[in-house]
């Protein structure tokens, strides 16, 4: 039997802002328990939520980056379960009518397109923190972490390998950090993936009984466990056996999904409109203020790499992986008199990724700043530098040897690289390198294609590199054959 | 010790009296009196001590208030500083509040210090203040009976002039029943007119606090001092600064007093239909006229706040599970258990019966046909109260269907417990601002309570009717015979 994967993510992005979504307490990561947790945060009696502006305002931005429909009028419900690190006893999330409905993100899988269709985003409130480790035969609370801002992002079961589940969960990733919702540190819990998970008969129009992985936070877990979690449904289902409906938490340590709860545990949340908060107006001024603060998105760069700069659609979408990396590509293309974004495309996408890979560093954190590399690449455009040698400034600017703009200046002057171009004095060497290597042009002129190169090599030799390898080709081969 | 807040504002402004003499009087009739009255949770004379003696000098600074220096007692239900705050119940018998509500940071402002918390219904459920984890409140007009509830101390000890004034709740008549059942005055402002912050929640979408006093004109003093927004709570309402006490010298000729035809059916009888039938007349003799009006969705009042108030609360009460603050049981074997035993013995059992109400109501299946439809309802009940106050400026009834019920009389019946509540309820659901006052007394000497109720934000001509009323009676001067008093 052929089997199909049916996958649907939700997603908890934390947003960005200062401080908790119904609270004034801060919502830094790290700090000491319980030393960011106000009266309102620990649920004392009496104690009432505010709706922070800035959630929503991230709610909107959101919103517009995936062109979905911003409910005009949506509002906060109470979701009721008891667990420790759930102060109130409900969550405050948004229920009936989500900040956010429909919209759509369209990823790159392989050389494919694919868009996933998203089905809400709604504003909620994060819980606290349950400490087992650290209290023995008790359990700790924190509740740092409880009323932290979360924008949950619901996805269509649109997608159908776990490749294309990571595509789109990492194109997520790319928009919310870019549109500045979220600082996508996944280490830190600020964007948390849910997988749910389903197999069918290939040509089945339902869908079979899913499990919901929870709590991802790597790219890495998350592909391991879809595709063992695809694997043991078809496994169960090829045994005989019927998938129950369960919440599982994948191990990294063994690379298995395990059952937390089956439906059986299932809560009734009671949901019903917390009457502690009014009903969130959106205004239209508000959402084109919000609208004319957003930044140029992914895919429209992407469109404009492609249309004004001839970029393939590969190198685009590379560019566009964050929006650091496509803002330092702009600024380099920006420092170039005679613009090359192909040049600089290449560049950034070659020997400064390659060089930010060996040193695990970030775009951000890049030893070259965008003026440098252009500086570099201006002097590879008008012939300064080879291509060889230019990888030596490269390499020399990354090690730090010149400051400022124009580095790249500093470094071939003070080593004197800069290139030959002066057919006059290449025709020199020339001369000199044919008169100490006659056996070699002799070869040459009685046929021998190699002997050419190896003249090529003594030229640039005794040029200690810096002669134009174009002009070098050309003149030697006009004074052999001549 | 019968002043009002108003005499007692000018004998501190004369200098006649401190505050710190007004609070030792007071505390010393709390403590003969409480024993027997069961008025009080908490008394603390150090505290209200000092407080009395920093109003003292905030007026000798000539920066005090007009009511600065004057006592007022406040119900349990608001978190107060230093205080004990139980709102009646088990579960916050050891809960001593980290901060102020808005309530109470208002009247520290303005330099009146509290002179101990007050008993209730457990979280504020209850019509005769037996729910209170503390035992009964008894009625000064007679011990044997009920003060209303579930602001009962705080009634009680108004009428027994323990306190000058105290602050009350009010989800379906919290204030204005036990003050009929008291004899005092009391008011439930418009919903969003006192802030909620602190101010342990019922029922979100119902619960305002407001004033319990002697007279109308000190509810309207100290309306001025409650009233106003506050950031901290999303439904409290930014609207300009008002003087509630402006209206109080309004001549009623003109005034349109609508009188509901439901209210005045065949439920209404004896001494409370006497009663009210005199001060209709009292009033047109003061030149109001009246006109009947229908409330005809009225009669459902009292089942759909008995959806709502029970979901909210069950939701609302979530927060008591034994792991921050408040009651822990002692023994448990894991958190299931832990929070079972904690509610199961935190709790009394009107709690839990509204809680498990609420749960039902909002639980998967029955949500839409009970909550929901129990929130259209509401919305007829406003829609009826709108139409009314076309033809009328100020609608008038009973506040209460009998005079004070002997203690244990309705225990054994919810039902026959919540329809104490029947003409007060419906003015929660609106969210309208609604008063009780005396009108008089039954064959048995127990005080009858009069109703008004005012359209949204019109708290000034709602005590101005009262106010006239009140200069043409003495019903609100008589006061129970307490043991000591001369």
């Amino acid at each position: 039997m052929q089997w199909e994967t049916v996958i649907g993510l939700e997603v908890h992005t934390q947003l960005t802002t200062q401080s908790k979504i119904f609270s004034g307490a801060s919502i830094a990561f790290g700090a000491a328990p319980n030393t960011q947790a106000c009266q309102v945060d620990i649920a004392l009696p009496g104690v009432l939520p505010v709706l922070n502006k800035g959630a929503v305002e991230r709610g909107i931005r959101f919103g517009l980056a995936i062109g979905a429909k911003l409910n005009r009028i949506n509002s906060f419900d109470r979701k009721n379960y008891f667990y420790p690190d759930l102060p109130k006893g409900y969550q405050i999330s948004q229920f009936a009518l989500p900040i956010v409905e429909g919209g759509e993100l369209t990823v790159q899988v392989g050389d494919a397109e694919k868009t996933i269709r998203i089905t809400r985003a709604h504003l909620e409130e994060d819980a606290g923190k349950s400490l087992h480790e650290d209290f023995h035969g008790m359990t700790g609370i924190d509740l740092n972490r409880a009323g932290t801002p979360l924008l949950e992002i619901v996805s269509e079961p649109d997608m159908r390998s776990a490749k294309e589940a990571v595509a789109y969960a990492k194109a997520l990733h790319t928009l919310v950090t870019w549109i500045g919702i979220c600082d996508g540190n996944m280490q830190e819990g600020s964007f948390r993936v849910d997988a749910n998970v389903s197999v069918r008969p290939v040509g089945q129009k339902e869908f079979g009984t899913r499990r919901e992985i929870k709590n991802l936070n790597s790219f890495r877990f998350m592909e391991q466990a879809i595709n063992y979690e695809i694997r043991w449904q078809i496994e169960q289902i090829e045994d005989g056996h019927k998938i129950q409906q369960a919440t599982v938490l994948f191990d990294p340590d063994k690379c298995e999904t395990r059952a937390m709860r089956s439906k059986e545990d299932a809560h009734d949340y009671r949901y019903f409109p917390d009457p502690d908060l009014l009903p969130v107006q959106l205004d239209e001024d508000w959402i084109e203020q919000v609208r004319a603060g957003l930044p140029e998105l992914p895919q429209q760069k992407q469109a404009r790499y492609q249309g004004e700069w001839n970029l393939s659609a590969y190198d685009a979408a590379t560019l566009t992986g964050s929006r650091a990396l496509a803002d330092y590509f702009e600024a380099v293309v920006a420092g170039l008199t005679k613009p090359d974004p192909k040049l600089a495309a290449n560049w950034v996408m070659g020997d400064l990724s390659a060089t930010l890979n060996k040193d695990n560093l970030d775009i951000a954190d890049s030893r070259i700043s965008a003026a440098q590399l252009a500086g570099l690449l201006a002097r590879i455009q008008d012939g300064t530098l080879s291509g060889k040698l230019a990888k030596q400034v490269f390499e020399a600017m990354w090690a730090g040897e010149a400051e400022g703009d124009n580095a790249a200046d500093a470094i071939i002057e003070a080593r004197g690289l800069k290139q030959v171009s002066d057919s006059g004095e290449i025709e020199k060497i020339i001369d000199e390198v044919m008169a100490a290597n006659a056996k070699s042009v002799e070869e040459f002129r009685s046929g021998k294609e190699k002997a050419f190169n190896a003249l090529v090599g003594q030229v640039m030799k005794a040029s200690k590199g810096k002669a134009n390898p174009q002009q070098v080709n050309d003149l030697l081969r006009q004074k052999l054959n001549a | 010790m019968n002043a009002t807040l108003k005499s007692l504002s000018t004998t501190l402004a004369a200098g006649k009296a401190s505050s710190v003499e007004l609070c030792q009087d007071y505390l010393a009739r709390i403590q003969a009196l409480n024993v027997s009255l069961n008025a009080f949770i908490s008394v603390d004379a150090d505290k209200t001590l000092a407080e009395a003696r920093a109003a003292d000098a905030l007026r000798a600074s000539g920066q005090g208030g007009l009511l600065t220096g004057a006592p007022i007692a406040h119900k349990d239900i608001f978190c107060a500083e230093g205080w004990l705050t139980t709102c009646g119940s088990k579960m916050l018998s050891n809960f001593i509040s980290p901060y102020d509500a808005h309530v109470i940071e208002r009247f520290k402002a303005a330099g009146m210090p509290c002179l101990g918390k007050t008993n209730m219904d457990e979280f504020a459920m209850g019509s005769s203040n037996e729910t209170s984890f503390y035992g009964p409140v008894r009625n000064p007009w007679d011990a044997e009976r009920v003060p209303g509830g579930s602001s009962g101390g705080s009634a009680a000890c108004v009428a027994a002039r323990m306190a000058p004034a105290a602050t009350g709740t009010d989800t379906g008549g919290s204030i204005r029943q036990p003050a009929a059942l008291c004899g005092i005055t009391g008011l439930k402002p418009t919903y969003g007119v006192v802030s909620r912050y602190g101010m342990i929640a019922f029922a979100s979408s119902l619960d305002q606090g407001g004033p319990m006093a002697q007279t109308a004109e000190d509810c309207a003093l100290l309306l001025n001092v409650m009233a106003g927004f506050d950031a901290r709570d999303s439904t409290s309402l930014e609207r300009p600064k008002e003087d509630y006490a402006r209206g109080l010298n309004q001549p009623l000729a003109g005034l349109r007093i609508g009188l509901p035809r439901e209210f005045f059916g065949p439920g209404l009888v004896g001494d409370t239909a006497k009663a009210v039938e005199e001060a209709i007349a009292q009033l047109r003799k003061l030149g109001a006229e009246t006109v009947e009006v229908g409330l005809p969705n009225s009669n459902l009042s009292v089942a759909a706040y008995y959806v709502l108030a029970p979901a909210e609360a069950s939701s609302n009460l979530s927060r008591f599970d034994g792991v921050r603050y408040g009651y822990r049981t002692p023994e448990y074997r894991d958190l299931t258990d832990m929070y079972e035993k904690t509610r199961a013995e935190g709790f009394g059992s009107e709690v839990k019966r509204r809680i498990m109400i609420g749960s039902y109501v909002l639980s998967h299946g029955y949500y839409d046909a009970y909550y929901i439809q129990a929130q259209r309802l509401r919305r007829l009940i406003a829609n009826d109260f709108s139409a009314a106050f076309q033809q009328c400026d100020v609608i008038l009834s009973p506040t209460a269907p009998t005079t004070a019920f002997k203690l244990g009389e309705k225990t054994a019946d919810p039902v026959e417990m919540y329809l104490s509540d029947i003409y007060t309820i419906a003015v929660n659901l609106a969210g309208l601002p609604g008063m009780s006052l005396p009108c008089g007394f039954d064959a048995r000497g127990l005080p009858i309570g009069l109703q008004l109720i005012g359209n949204y934000f019109d708290e000034a001509r709602m005590l101005g009717v009262a106010h006239q009323y009140q200069l043409a009676t003495d019903w609100h001067q008589r006061r129970p015979a307490m043991e000591g008093d001369a």
